[in-house]
């Protein structure tokens, strides 16, 4: 039986456009009609292109000519400028805000003929797990609509989910692409950082913001980063090693010689038994494919919520100063609850008399754990563990929670806190929802952390969409 | 290590330097869910630091610089530097006064 449009992925779909199977339009047409009739229930979508047919009109006659435009839709969480889309970042701050410059991520997939179908909902300013800290309402979980897809690239991990989209781009400081992925049931990978330019990504902590895709499977997202990857002179902190082609590195049929790290400190005391089985049956897996497989010990990632949170609200509260509502936006009495406390702790653990004892303590606390990653990386080719302690939470969760996104993020923060690569891909179902499995590895080695990542997905049988949004 | 207790007042003087306008019940609020936070953080002193330096920065670049030309690809004209803001006079940002007219 052939498949429907959005069943497809990137890849399949790019071969469809290229034996002329379907045209770039038709493959718009039938995202918009499935935006149109599912994104009212799921708010994953803020905005919709308006032009999108027109753009695809373009790209078809590039085909026509020859050319090998992407001619996919994509969505972009909405803290990427996008000139001619509104940008909200989620918050009332910028509502009916529109940028008059282009992200360097959405300009390279723009160069390479894909269309951007519209900006997905999100925590506001990427602030929280959840997506529920959105001022424009949160963004439901495909899997049960009671519950939250997590965040803060939530509308990006649910659009992909119930296949509104082949794929989208988020942006994690930690854990914002691998958490919604994981409750999702999808695909997220987070460059290392630098990989991939932050120039025109509205800033949450500059020294953790990394770019990435959230997609259907691991292959696509290795060819969406390999686009979207590389030196920027826009963005100082960009590296400019050369870009490897992820996809066509996709090459492992065993794990022969691969070295995998169990990391005992990540199965928490506080974990569900049963995502912790399933961890133990990915190391399992992992085995059978060849890996050699070894507990080890790190640091407690109980320090990493102080870390990060430390760390990421002192430049929190000092990228968001800058919107004061002069230049554009509205003014700073438009922040929610959530933006307000990070900027205040922000500022409170920078003030004089204040700075040693929390700024400074957690950066050098931050060299601990990225000394130690030096280290396990010596012998090891990635760690592994889960991606959040447990499945998707209710809607409702983060009420009262002052710290909810730092305290669930915490089997993600230490990697991000050191600038490290990370495929997050589905692992098995709890109460029905997903668990996302995280398979980590050093700075810039993308390749190969996307190469095991790939084959342990196609070797499962994990990689779901949510019954209800398959017609 | 004592608890840290964050007052209302602290609460106050934080929103004045970070320029938030807050409300009598969101800094009681904030005062109390600050304490909580701090605690957290406080674990931190159960780490030994001594000897080690921060770090800030981890892909270990340093002294990024580039030629000092402009790059018109990235220079705004005025009209779109200004399409966003509301309130603006012959071509500029207005803003509000921090000087007072007659002092000193």
């Amino acid at each position: 039986m052939n498949k429907q449009i959005h069943e497809l992925s990137v890849v399949e779909l790019l071969r469809g456009l290229e034996d002329k199977r379907f045209s770039s339009v038709e493959v718009i047409k039938h995202y918009l009609d499935r935006i149109n009739r599912y994104n009212g229930e799921l708010n994953a979508f803020l905005h919709i292109n308006e032009d999108a047919v027109k753009q695809a009109e373009a790209i078809d006659k590039l085909i026509a000519s020859g050319k090998k435009p992407l001619g996919i839709p994509i969505a972009v969480k909405d803290n990427f400028l996008t000139v001619g889309m509104p940008t909200t970042a989620g918050s009332l701050v910028l509502k009916d805000y529109h940028p008059r410059y282009e992200s360097t991520v959405t300009k390279r997939l723009l160069d390479a003929g894909a269309i951007i179908i519209g900006k997905t909902n999100m925590d506001a300013w990427a602030h929280g797990s959840s997506t529920e800290t959105s001022q424009y309402g949160p963004t439901l979980n495909p899997w049960d609509l009671g519950r939250l897809p997590g965040g803060s690239s939530g509308g990006s991990a649910a659009a992909v989910s119930a296949q509104l989209v082949p794929v989208a781009i988020g942006s994690e400081t930690a854990g914002s692409i691998r958490q919604p992925a994981a409750w999702c049931g999808v695909t997220g990978f987070k460059p290392s950082y630098g990989r991939v330019s932050r120039y025109g990504v509205i800033a949450m902590a500059s020294s953790t913001d990394s770019p990435g895709p959230i997609a259907r499977n691991v292959e696509d997202a290795a060819l969406i980063t390999s686009i979207i990857a590389g030196a920027d002179p826009y963005d100082a902190t960009s590296s400019t090693k050369e870009v490897e082609p992820f996809r066509e590195l996709l090459k492992r049929k065993d794990l022969k010689g691969v070295k995998i790290a169990l990391v005992k400190e990540y199965l928490l005391p506080t974990m569900r038994a049963e995502v912790k089985t399933l961890i133990h049956n990915a190391a399992a897996h992992l085995e059978s494919l060849g890996a050699k497989v070894e507990e080890i010990s790190l640091l407690d990632p109980k320090y990493s919520i102080g870390v990060y949170t430390v760390v990421m609200r002192s430049e929190v509260s000092s990228n968001l100063a800058r919107f004061d509502g002069i230049r554009y936006g509205h003014g700073r009495a438009r922040f929610g609850d959530e933006a307000k406390r990070r900027i205040m702790l922000g500022t409170y653990t920078l003030s004089a008399g204040y700075y040693d004892a929390y700024y400074k303590k957690a950066m050098t606390v931050r060299t601990k754990i990225v000394s130690e990653f030096e280290n396990t990386f010596k012998d090891f080719d990635a760690y592994i563990g889960a991606v959040s302690p447990g499945p998707a939470l209710k809607l409702g969760a983060t009420k009262n929670e002052p710290m909810f996104g730092e305290m669930e993020d915490i089997l993600v923060e230490p990697s991000s806190l050191a600038g490290l690569t990370s495929a997050g891909v589905p692992c098995g179902f709890v109460d029905g929802l997903p668990i996302g499995l995280q398979i980590t590895g050093a700075q810039f080695t993308e390749a190969k952390i996307l190469d095991i990542a790939n084959l342990y997905q196609k070797s499962t049988q994990f990689n779901k969409f949510p019954e209800r949004y398959q017609k | 290590m004592a608890k840290t207790i964050i007052t209302t007042d602290d609460v106050a003087k934080v929103g004045i330097l970070a320029n938030l306008p807050l409300t009598e019940d969101e800094k009681k609020l904030f005062a109390d869910q600050f304490s909580m936070t701090i605690d957290v953080v406080n674990q931190l002193n159960e780490i030994d630091t001594k000897g080690i330096t921060p770090t800030s920065q981890v892909n270990h670049l340093e002294n990024v610089t580039r030629p000092d030309v402009i790059d018109d690809d990235r220079v705004l004209t005025q009209e779109q530097a200004l399409s966003g803001a509301k309130n603006t006079h012959q071509g500029f940002f207005v803003v509000k006064q921090i000087l007072e007219k007659d002092s000193e």
